[in-house]
Parts: structure tokens; sequence; C-alpha cells
């Protein structure tokens, strides 16, 4: 295990490095979209380590991601403050609405709980509309240009966008990196693979989820909150079901319990769209199809069948 | 009324949904779109037949779930056997399937909602308004096919295999059981009946090639809240998620009371994690 | 760590060089396909955001077709400064996000000139950041107030169609005069219905008349008929607007609700029955009913030539459906909207000399300089005027009633009627 250190972290790293490297190769188009990648994986990360890691299937990870989206983009609507302490209500409505969630929903397992969080998300999307004075329903609202200055970083520019992106990225990822190799991590999938086995070995199932919840929701809350600065809009189609599905389908994907999963799921799934839609007008078939094909070939997603069969050491 | 219409069909379908999560442990996301091609493939044939509504439709209703039930088995055989049912990797590929009916249903069918209609059009009028003989009929046929469903499984040797194969697989194999054959006739058994309430629906609201996701969400809590695998369960509920938004909506404004609705089911969930009508886990 | 380089706001390629050396300089050069093609010759290259697929995808189909229509007779007249034009469809899922994202594409990959044709609020809302952050002339084509209303921005244009606050400040005399001051409406509980509540309320009473009730229906109800008995029995007329895939269930609930009684007078947006047959089955109830229209779904008996140049080439027949399908209803009452959006880029490329990319800010201020646009074959709506500070245009409504299974005009409002105030000066706004 110990002899694996050095290539785990020089394989993440290393992906950090040639994200940033990539910064100054990649076309324009790319560029853009890369940087909206990165978020949205920081986004699939937090319900990978719900899902992937500790055996949570919440269909509601929507409501986490809106809520760190209204909490910044209200924040600077409203109030007009900045991007940075916008960012940061948006990371702190994201960890408490987690909470709530949390303490209300992790008192079910299985299917009920997929479908308590899936509930409160919809509760959450309906509450976007009945409120639409504030948030401007489904049309949503425009984040003005002058708060989406972070430190001096102009968010609508292309270079500052991208570089906060990979930023965030870059932590998401080495922070996820830690935790799921901390002693913590352990307790994390001894509860996704025996929940009463870790229960008697002194685990608290009930907090520990709870924690596992928190972390998600910070995750998706920092992650919502930077795609609503970045992109200047805040919508109630964030907090529709589709937001809920498209973190678990990146992670499936990409390779569930596996921390580069969510970023190979996202990045693959973002282009397969986009390619297809060039080609074919049909492309809802196409990513259909592409599902059916890996989970056919790879039922543990791509990283899941690197893992089982050329490097098992992957975190 | 209008509750129990909606009742009606939320039953048949998360009746459908019950079966293949208790007996097979697949959670189906497409049932939805089974729900959808039910519909659409009831306007095609509706179109395709001539004579009088009642003729076009009463073929429809026949062979509609059929062709839908095939499918399904095809998609068991050829996808989720192929898995061996695995949870996460069955609901990537029904994930996958939804995609696949939707583009289908855009492709052949269009963007468009498409009437049907109605096989009879008896009005019942009162003075201050009217009703729809016709829903009378979707409440009728709704019990008469549940009661049908219930007797394939309390009273027929069929059901008895697969309440066999509910309760443990490896036992059910070991007595001579086809489970193979069993999981892909309760797959086709679950999309025939969402289909049926499509069908029955249809000429009430209309084909879609969207229309499959709210009755997807829908059966789903009637499903959880009536308890896993209780098909008592999942009728009460049925009957209770159906009736209560009308009666939640008399008091408030009716987007408030889809919250407090939402936040309810959610609660009693809560409190409840086997559901109102299932035993304790 | 870059602060200092961003301040100074380096193109991508001094950071490049300055961080990199010119060892990847050569990479970084393609990164603008939109450059190459500057050449006069070549194609000018409009993209056209679509609804292809989602909840907006029966209006883009005929958005598309539309723009289609429009884009022959503009090439087989010499096209846009005697250069061929094309279009690039790109599909939005009428989604926001991929809203965003389409425009990215179409800017970024395609190297398009000016970008038009979104219909859905939130899509528009969703992409005119990203437009104007890209700098791109964005024409919307969705009838929504997010233009006028000033949340928007100076690269984002709504010339081709009326905004839904003048639509519904026109037509709120016709009705209190003619139908009823007790009003009843009946909405989606969404922004497009705030629109119609808030406006047409404000609108209603300044006639002397009076809103009894507002009828709000849930975003993802499918069924109707228990709001139904929650309007009042004194109410003189019923305003209903519906939007989505439901309106169908939902006029003919209606139907059903009111059956051969009596009934209120209704009067109806043709959103409510866009893209819908209204003399198919169940829907008999609404003869004798008012819709608003904003483009006459039948041909009627004074329809101009432009109206029949039209209709021919777009491929619609008299009753308002597809030549190849009488069931094939179209969104005849949003669909010009592409048609003369089409002309408008046309008019304002033309009037300012466009050339390349590099003159996308002449062609947003040309066209803010229009003002009367006359009717004729560019505008076979009719005749409009476009308020440069607003960004958005005014054209005539009208009224129409179901005889015989027809939508037959009764009224048609004149350009002061919709008229209000404005709300933002974009003019005055930089680029």
């Amino acid at each position: 295990m110990i002899g694996h250190d050095r290539k785990i972290w020089a394989l993440h790293l290393g992906l950090v490095g040639v994200l940033l490297a990539l910064h100054w190769v990649l076309p324009i188009y790319h560029h853009t979209n890369l940087a909206r990648i990165m978020v949205l994986a920081v986004f699939a990360m937090g319900y990978n380590i719900a899902f992937g890691y500790t055996g949570l299937l919440s269909l509601g990870h929507a409501l986490l991601f809106a809520a760190g989206m209204y909490g910044a983009g209200l924040s600077t609507h409203l109030f007009g403050w900045s991007a940075l302490p916008a960012l940061g209500a948006g990371l702190l409505v994201g960890v408490v609405m987690a909470a709530v969630v949390g303490a209300l929903a992790l008192r079910t397992k299985g299917v009920s709980f997929m479908i308590v969080t899936l509930m409160f998300a919809q509760a959450g999307y309906l509450c976007v509309l009945y409120f639409g004075s504030i948030t401007g329903g489904d049309e949503g609202i425009v984040i003005a240009p002058a708060s989406r200055i972070l430190a001096g970083l102009d968010l609508s520019a292309e270079t500052p966008r991208y570089l906060v992106a990979w930023a965030l990225f870059g932590a998401g990822l080495l922070g996820n990196l830690a935790l799921v190799r901390a002693p913590f991590g352990r307790v994390m999938i001894g509860m996704r693979e025996n929940e009463d086995r870790s229960q008697l070995l002194g685990y608290d199932p009930y907090r520990t989820k709870l924690v596992v919840t928190l972390v998600s929701g910070l995750y998706a809350g920092v992650a919502g909150a930077a795609f609503a600065l970045m992109f200047g809009y805040v919508g109630a189609s964030f907090a529709t079901i589709q937001y809920s599905i498209l973190p678990m389908l990146w992670v499936l994907l990409g390779g569930a319990g596996v921390v580069l999963g969510p970023f190979i799921g996202a990045l693959l799934m973002f282009y397969l769209i986009d390619i297809s839609s060039s080609y074919t007008t049909a492309n809802l078939a196409t990513i259909g199809f592409a599902l059916l094909a890996v989970v056919l070939f790879a039922p543990r997603g791509i990283l899941g069948a690197v893992r089982e069969r050329w490097l098992p050491w992957l975190p | 009324m209008e509750g129990l219409v909606t009742s009606s069909v939320l039953a048949l379908t998360a009746v459908g949904l019950s079966l293949v999560f208790g007996v097979m442990r697949v959670v189906n996301v497409a049932h939805g779109e089974f729900f959808m091609l039910g519909a659409v493939s009831a306007w095609f044939v509706t179109q395709a037949i001539p004579g009088p509504p009642w003729v076009s439709f009463s073929v429809a209703l026949a062979v509609c779930p059929l062709i839908v039930a095939g499918l399904a088995a095809a998609a068991d055989r050829m996808i989720l056997a192929r898995l061996n049912y695995d949870p996460e990797a069955t609901i990537l590929a029904t994930i996958g399937l939804l995609y696949v009916f939707q583009q289908a249903a855009l492709s052949f069918f269009g963007p468009d909602a498409r009437a049907v209609t109605a096989p009879f059009s008896l009005r019942l009028q009162f003075p201050w308004f009217g009703y729809s003989g016709y829903k009378l009929f979707v409440i009728l046929a709704a019990v008469l096919i549940l009661s049908a469903v219930w007797w394939l499984m309390q009273r027929t040797k069929a059901g008895l295999v697969m309440r066999a194969t509910q309760m443990d697989r490896t036992t059910a194999q070991a007595f001579g059981i086809n489970v193979n054959r069993v999981y892909s006739s309760v797959f086709a058994l679950g999309a025939g009946l969402a289909a049926v309430a499509a069908v029955l629906i249809v000429p009430i609201s209309q084909a879609y090639y969207l229309m499959g996701g709210e009755p997807l969400l829908l059966a789903f809590t009637v499903v959880i809240i009536g308890g896993l695998g209780s098909l008592r369960g999942t009728l009460l509920a049925a009957l209770l998620i159906g009736l209560s938004d009308g009666i939640v909506s008399m008091f408030f404004s009716p987007t408030l009371a889809k919250i407090i609705a939402t936040l309810l089911v959610a609660m009693v969930l809560v409190v409840r994690p086997q559901g109102l009508f299932g035993a304790k886990a | 760590m870059t602060k200092l380089l961003i301040d100074t706001k380096p193109s991508r390629r001094t950071v490049l060089r300055g961080l990199a050396g010119g060892a990847t300089a050569s990479v970084g050069a393609f990164a603008w396909p939109g450059f190459v093609q500057a050449q006069t010759s070549a194609p000018i290259k409009l993209g056209f955001q679509l609804h292809r697929t989602g909840i907006g995808a029966s209006y883009g189909r005929w958005y598309e077709r539309t723009a289609q229509a429009a884009l022959k007779v503009v090439n087989d007249a010499g096209g846009i400064n005697g250069r061929p034009v094309e279009i690039v469809f790109e599909d939005d899922a009428t989604d926001p996000q991929r809203g965003s994202e389409v425009i990215e594409k179409l800017v970024n990959q395609q190297g398009v000139d000016a970008i038009f044709g979104p219909l859905f609020s939130h899509v528009v809302i969703g992409s005119a950041p990203r437009a104007a952050e890209l700098k791109v002339p964005y024409l919307v084509c969705s009838e929504g107030f997010h233009v006028a209303s000033g949340m928007l921005n100076r690269w984002t244009l709504q010339p081709g169609i009326t905004d839904v606050r003048s639509q519904i400040s026109a037509m709120a005399p016709w009705v209190a005069a003619n139908l009823g001051k007790k009003i009843t409406m009946i909405f989606p509980d969404f922004a497009f219905g705030h629109d119609h509540r808030d406006f047409f309320t404000a609108a209603i009473e300044a006639q002397g008349g009076e809103v009894l009730a507002q009828i709000a229906i849930p975003p993802t109800e499918t069924t109707f008929t228990r709001y139904f008995p929650q309007i009042p029995a004194e109410t003189e007329v019923l305003y209903h607007v519906m939007v989505g895939p439901a309106v169908l269930t939902f006029v003919k609930e209606l139907g059903e609700f009111y059956g051969t009684g009596a009934r209120p007078q209704i009067f109806g947006f043709i959103d409510s029955v866009e893209a819908v047959d209204v003399a198919g089955p169940g829907l008999e109830f609404l003869e004798g009913t008012h819709f608003w229209e904003a483009h006459n779904r039948f041909k009627q008996a004074d329809a101009s030539d432009h109206e029949t140049f039209y209709r021919a080439a777009v491929g619609v027949d008299d009753n308002g459906a597809s030549l190849q399908d009488a069931a094939d209803v179209a969104t005849y009452s949003h669909m010009f909207s592409c048609w003369e959006t089409l002309f408008m880029i046309k008019a304002g490329m033309e009037a300012s000399g466009y050339q390349t990319i590099a003159d996308r800010q002449k062609f947003v201020e040309a066209v803010e300089a229009m003002t009367d646009l006359p009717a004729g074959m560019e505008r076979p709506q009719g005749d409009k005027r476009f308020n440069g500070k607003t960004h958005q245009v005014f054209g005539h409504q009208n009224i129409s009633k179901v005889e015989g299974g027809k939508l037959v005009r009764v009224h048609s409002t004149s350009l002061d009627d919709g008229a209000y105030a404005d709300a933002v000066d974009y003019s005055a706004q930089s680029f």
C-alpha cells in the first residue's frame, strides 16, 4: 500500500498540473468548456463522496447545488455583495442545506433515502418558483458584472475564470484524495460495504454519514456558487431533478468510488453531447446508447474497470 | 372524483414499478418512459385503425400494453440480464433506455402533444358544471385490472413463483424456478401495467414525448410510501396521494400546496422509513 | 498569482508568451477560428439557438422551418451586402445552461457573425450574459419582457416580436370595453404567468375593471379540473393563458367543465392553443370565444400579398397547418419573429456596412438607430416601431374570435395601444 503512495500523488497532482498547462494550449472554445467541466466535476466529486464512497444514493443533490447557486446569486442580487463573500455565502448555504436534509433524510436508508432526498429537492425547486418575486422563478436572474469580480479577478473574462475553476478543482480533488485516504475514508467505505460491522467496530453510522453529507454539501454548494458567478446566471432549471441525475450519471460513468471518476465522467458526458449534436439531431439517443455501452462493457464505470484490470491501487 | 382518476392511473403505474422493484430489486428509471410509450403507441394505433373511436380505442387498449411489454422483455434480456441485475448498473442502464425511448418518440412521433379521442363522450351534466363519463370508466377499468393483478399474484402459480423469487432468489433457483424467465416476465408485466395506465389516461390528457417524468416521480413516491413489495400498501398510498393533493390545495395556493404535500411525503418516510404499510425491516 | 497579468488585461496569447515561452504559441494561434473567415466573399454566418429537444421542441421545429424559409428568400435576393448567408442551427435542449454553451460553441467554434432565435425566457436570460462577454449580437425571438425590462445587456435585442407587457396593455382596453369588466385569470405559476398576472391586472384596473380571482396553476400540474370550481360565479370574463405540453388537456378540461351550460366570456392567449388545432376533438366549446393572436393563424379575407408569400415560403396552408400534414399546426403567433429578425439582421448589416466580426458593434448601433419599420415582405406580421433604447420592437396585436372552427380577426390594436414608459436605455451602456 505504502509503495503506491508516490504513484497516487503523482497521478493526481499530474492531472492538476496538466489542467493548468492546458490553460495556455487549449483553443478558446475548449478552454471555456473545460472551465465549466471542472466546476461541475467539483459538484460530482461531492456526489461521489456521498454515493461512491459511503453508499448514500441521493436523488436530491440538485438542491445542494442550487442552494450554493442561489446563496451566491441572491446575496449579490439582493444585497449587492461582491463575489468573494457571495462565494462564501453559497458555500455556507450549501452546507446548512445539507445539514438540514441530512439530519432528516439519514434516518432512512436505501430507496427510502433516495425518495426522501428526491422529495426535498422537489420541494426546493417548487420553492424557487413559488418565491419567484425574489428568485426570478423559472426565468432566473442575471448577476451584475460588477458582482462577478472575485478578489480582483473578473470572472467574466476567460483567463481568471479558468484559473479560478482550476484552483477550485485542484483543491477539491486533492481534498477528496486526502479524505478518502485518511482513516475517516476507510470508515466511509466501511459504511458502504457493511454498516452493521462498522457499527460493531464503534463507528456511529448516523454521525459518519452526516459528516459525509456536510462535506458533500460543501462541494455542491461551492460548485453551485462558483458556477453562478462564473457564468452570470442563476435559474430554477439548476434545481430540477435533471441536476440530481447528472452528477450520478457522471460518477457512475467515470467510476463510483474512484477519486478521478467524477471528472472523467463529466468530461466524457459533456463532449459526448457536444460532439454528437454536431453530427446528428438525435443526440438523446447517442447519450442513451453510450450509457448502455458503458454499463454493458464497463459496469463499474470507466475508471472502475481500469482499477479492476490494470491499476488496483487507484484510490 | 378528480383525485380518484389520478389515484387509479397512479395505482396502475405504481403497481408495475412496485413489482419490478419488489421482485427484481431493480430501480427502473425508464418506467415513466414505458408509460409514455403506451400513450404514444395508443396514438399510432387509434390513427391507424379506421372506424368509430371505441373500436380503435379498444384495440389500442389491448395491443399497446403488449407492444410495450414485449419491448420491456427484450430490454430485460438484452441488457438487464447481462448486468446480472446489479443495482447501480441497472440504474445507469435504465437511464440509458430512458434517453433512447425519448429520442425514438421525438423522432417518430414528434415534439407536439397529440390528442387521442375518447372511446365515448358521455357527459353527466350538473347545473353548475359537467362531468365526463369517460373518467368513471377509467376508474372502473383500473379497479378491474388491479383486481386481476392481485388475483394473478395471490391465486395463481405464476404469482406464487414471483413471490417466491421475491423472497429469496437463490432458494427459488434451487427449487427449479427459472429466475431469468421470471424476471423477464415481471419486467414486461410492470411495463405493461404502466402502458395500460397511459392508454387509459391518454384521452383525458394527451400523448407527449416528455410525459414520462411526472408519473415516474409519483409512482416512486407511492411505492415507497406504501411500503416495498406490499401491493396493498401501494394501492392505499396511490389513493392517499391522488386525493391529498386536491385536499391540501383547498387550503393553500396550489403551488404552496404542492410544496407542503411533497414535504409531508418526505416526513412520513423519515418517521416511518419502511413506509406506511410496510413491515418493519 | 496571475493578478498582475490580469489587471493589465492581457490577451491569452500575451499570458502565453510571458509564462510559457514561445514553444506553444503556434498552438494558441488557431484558438480563434472566427478570425479566419474575414474575406469579404465568404458567407455571412449566423448562429441559431434552436429548441430542438426539451419542452420547447414543438416551437423549435417551426422556428427552424421559418428561419430556413427566410434564409432562402434572403439568399435568392443576393444575400447580405452581396455575400451569401448561412445559418448554423444548434440545439439548446431548451435549457439555459446548454443555451449558454451553445452561444460559446457558435461564437468560438463556428465563428458566427451574430446569433438569433431563442424563444424560452430562461434560455434567453441564461445565455445573454455569455453573449455580452463574447461581444456577439444576440437577437432573441422570445416575446418576454426581459429585454425591455433592462435586466439584459447592450448586445441583446428583440427586433422581431412585441414583448408580453406591450401585448397585454394593448389588449386590455378592448377586453374591458367589449367582453366585461369582472375578470378571473388562470395562468401558470411561474414567471411567464406572473407577467400576465401583474400587467393584465394593472391594465384592467386602469380601465375601471376588476380582477376577481387569480388562479395560479403549479408548473408541474398535468390535470386542471380541480381548479375550475374556484372561478367565482359572478365572473364575466375568464382570461386564460397556459404554456407547455399540458395546454391541450387544459382547454379540453375547461370545455368539459363548462360543457353546454352557461359560461362567462372566455378570452385566451393563443399560447394556450399554439400548435393545437382549435377545431380538434373536445374543443367545440371554444366556438365563440376570443383569443389574442400576434399573427392570424387562419388566413384572413384581407390578407396582404406579403402574407400570402410568407405562408407559401414557410409551407403553411390557409388554416395555419403544414402543407404536408394538416394535423401539424404551426406556432403561427411566434414563428414570424424568426423571419422578421433575419430581415432585421440583413437591414442592420447593410446599414452598418458590416464586413467582419470586428463590425459587430457597428451592427448593434445600426439596429439601435432604427425606428419605424414598414410592413412588407420583410415583415408579414405588419408594420412595427423599434425602440433603440429598450432594444424592443412594438407591433400590432390582433383579437380573434372562433367562428366555425376558424379564428377570425375582430380587432387590431394600434402601435400606441401597446406603448409604455421606457425602463432602460441600453444605448447609453457600454459595449
